[in-house]
């Protein structure tokens, strides 16, 4: 399919966008005028944390929208600036709780880029197996949000059950359920433990049977379907304008995969299917999701087979800290580590973007350096930040009701696109 | 450890004028291309590269050099505090372009790239939010992160942390 340019008009005529201070929606109603103005959040149970909406409705008809967001900031971008490169990695896993791998991968990524460093094979797979159990917890953490949130109570246990099996794996592998900081500037934090290949496909032997399962339960079911299709729906043309990305783009039936589009880590040498939507409603971008469960666990399998042996770290001393064993031995080895720990590695100065397909979309790191150990300036370009933004135009001339759907299927966490 | 490429390289030898793309200057760092259009240019250039395939504004966002001047940059642009950058890509190409544009401290304003990329409107008013920096011709210049009320421009190098007065302390006490 051919991108045009076309969204921009299309977006300006559904004027969908609620432009009003909290000042004005304090104001008593006017008496004629025949829409309300609602709020929405921040503690409503289906936005996701704390997402408010200011909604402008006509009866139950939402008119226009105002996503109000800010309630979890927490100025990571700034703290950023006073962590050293090792020590970001602790920071930035953070932000998109669902799926930390990816965050401390992009800022990686784009510190490696300024060190100029290339990896060991065996750590750009690790990397990637990582990256795609990661995947697969948050698709099923959405898989039970969405379930929860359109009162399919038994499918947000199911969706739970199998994300905390995910998680148990990832824990295993790092040390904890969350927030991992396992991927580091120059490899990993560690190699993978003894057995993790029959863990893993133990857990990948019992996914088909299980989204066979969830598909009986949903897919065939008239409500479910009643509920999600044809609402919030979205074309191509406005979701380029408004750079929405991810589930949220290929719904609309536009294949475009940052794993397959523009190849990081080692996506070149996996194979693996883009899944698109046809019609760009709430069905497609749940559709998408379970389908791409499917697409993880086929890349998993051959991150099994194809697991390259060698080191799991660059042998570089500036940015690796000697081996345990070595530190009882060697004096220096004492002192490196002690160095690298306390004030970190000095990066060239420059800048760099770097992006990757996260399970919300393109997530990107942009990192000034000045030349010394804290980066001068870091930002994160959250896909849940930017995707929120379709919101409006998708919830535009539907129910009240079916707002909760369509929040649901953004798929947006809060921690994210706060930072 | 290969040597990073530091310095920054035009895309052709060197030439008496430095190579421009739609009138703006055209850098490579660090093989990513990156281009250098004034204020008064950025909405044409921003425009042009619509135009050329650049369908998708994917990132904005700004940088204060405040404490770090001696930045490298291509001939002919002069360094001021603020730089505003952004991303856009290219779907068939498959490729990215960077635009980086130097505000003054004096005048922190820039056209909006609203009525190109309506996606721009959430970034552009986090770079207001944490900047300062102003964008003619945005729809609903509001604070967006910060509440409302707050003073000052968090990622701003001069604010100072640690430094900030105590919320809430007029509000009376529970008993």
């Amino acid at each position: 399919m051919e991108p045009r340019a076309g969204g921009v008009e299309a977006l300006r005529e559904m004027g969908s966008v609620l432009r009003m201070s909290e000042a004005e929606a304090a104001l008593p109603a006017v008496e004629e005028s025949e829409t309300t103005i609602m709020n929405m959040g921040p503690q409503h149970p289906s936005t996701h944390g704390v997402l408010r909406l200011m909604l402008e409705l006509d009866g139950e008809t939402v008119l226009r929208t105002k996503p109000v967001i800010g309630y979890l900031h927490t100025g990571m971008e700034k703290t950023g600036e006073n962590l050293t490169y090792l020590q970001g990695g602790t920071n930035v896993t953070r932000m998109d709780y669902a799926s930390p791998i990816f965050n401390e991968l992009v800022f990686c990524l784009a510190t490696e880029k300024l060190l100029g460093i290339e990896l060991p094979p065996r750590a750009t797979w690790i990397r990637m197996l990582m990256a795609e159990l990661n995947r697969l917890t948050s698709h099923f953490l959405f898989l039970a949000t969405n379930g929860m949130d359109l009162g399919s109570t038994s499918m947000m246990i199911y969706g739970w059950r199998e994300r905390e099996e995910g998680l148990r794996l990832l824990e295993s592998i790092t040390g904890l359920r969350m927030n991992h900081n396992f991927i580091r500037v120059g490899g990993t934090a560690a190699d993978l433990p003894d057995g993790w290949q029959e863990r893993l496909t133990a857990y990948l032997d019992s996914i088909p049977q299980r989204l066979d399962e969830y598909e009986d339960l949903m897919n065939n079911q008239p409500i479910w379907r009643d509920r999600l299709q044809g609402l919030g729906v979205m074309g191509a043309d406005e979701a380029i304008a408004l750079g929405a990305t991810g589930p949220i783009l290929r719904a609309t039936g536009y294949a475009w995969d940052l794993r397959r589009d523009m190849p990081y880590l080692a996506y070149d040498d996996v194979d693996f299917d883009v899944i698109v939507g046809s019609y760009g409603d709430s069905y497609d971008r749940y559709a998408i999701r379970l389908n791409e469960v499917r697409e993880s666990s086929k890349i998993l399998r051959q991150c099994i087979e194809h697991m390259p042996e060698g080191d799991y770290r660059v042998q570089d001393k500036k940015v690796t800290p000697p081996p345990r064993a070595r530190i009882d031995e060697s004096m220096e080895a004492l002192i490196h580590h002690f160095k690298i720990f306390t004030e970190g590695f000095k990066v060239p100065e420059g800048e760099a973007y770097a992006a990757i397909e996260s399970p919300r979309g393109e997530l990107g790191c942009y990192i000034v350096s000045d030349g010394s150990a804290t980066p001068y300036r870091m930002h994160i370009r959250g896909p849940s930040f930017v995707n929120l933004q379709t919101l409006p135009h998708m919830m535009h001339g539907g129910l009240i009701a079916d707002g909760v759907a369509i929040i649901s299927s953004v798929d947006p966490i809060m921690g994210e696109v706060d930072r | 450890m290969t040597d990073p490429e530091v310095e920054i390289t035009p895309d052709e030898e060197p030439a008496p004028a430095p190579e421009t793309l739609h009138g703006a200057v055209v850098a490579t760092i660090r093989g990513e291309r990156v281009l250098f259009p004034t204020r008064e240019q950025v909405v044409d250039v921003v425009r042009a590269l619509r135009d050329d395939g650049f369908l998708m504004c994917v990132d904005v966002t700004g940088v204060d050099y405040l404490t770090n001047p001696h930045r490298v940059l291509p001939e002919g642009i002069e360094p001021e505090r603020f730089e505003v950058v952004a991303n856009f890509i290219s779907h068939t190409a498959r490729e990215r372009v960077r635009v980086r544009v130097q505000v003054p401290e004096s005048d922190p304003v820039l056209p909006s790239l609203f009525e190109l990329h309506p996606g721009t409107e959430a970034l552009e008013r986090e770079v207001f939010d944490m900047f300062g920096i102003r964008f003619e011709g945005h729809p609903d210049l509001t604070r967006i992160l910060m509440p409302e009320d707050w003073h000052g421009h968090p990622l701003r190098k001069d604010y100072a942390v640690g430094q900030i007065p105590v919320q809430f302390k007029d509000a009376p006490a529970a008993r």
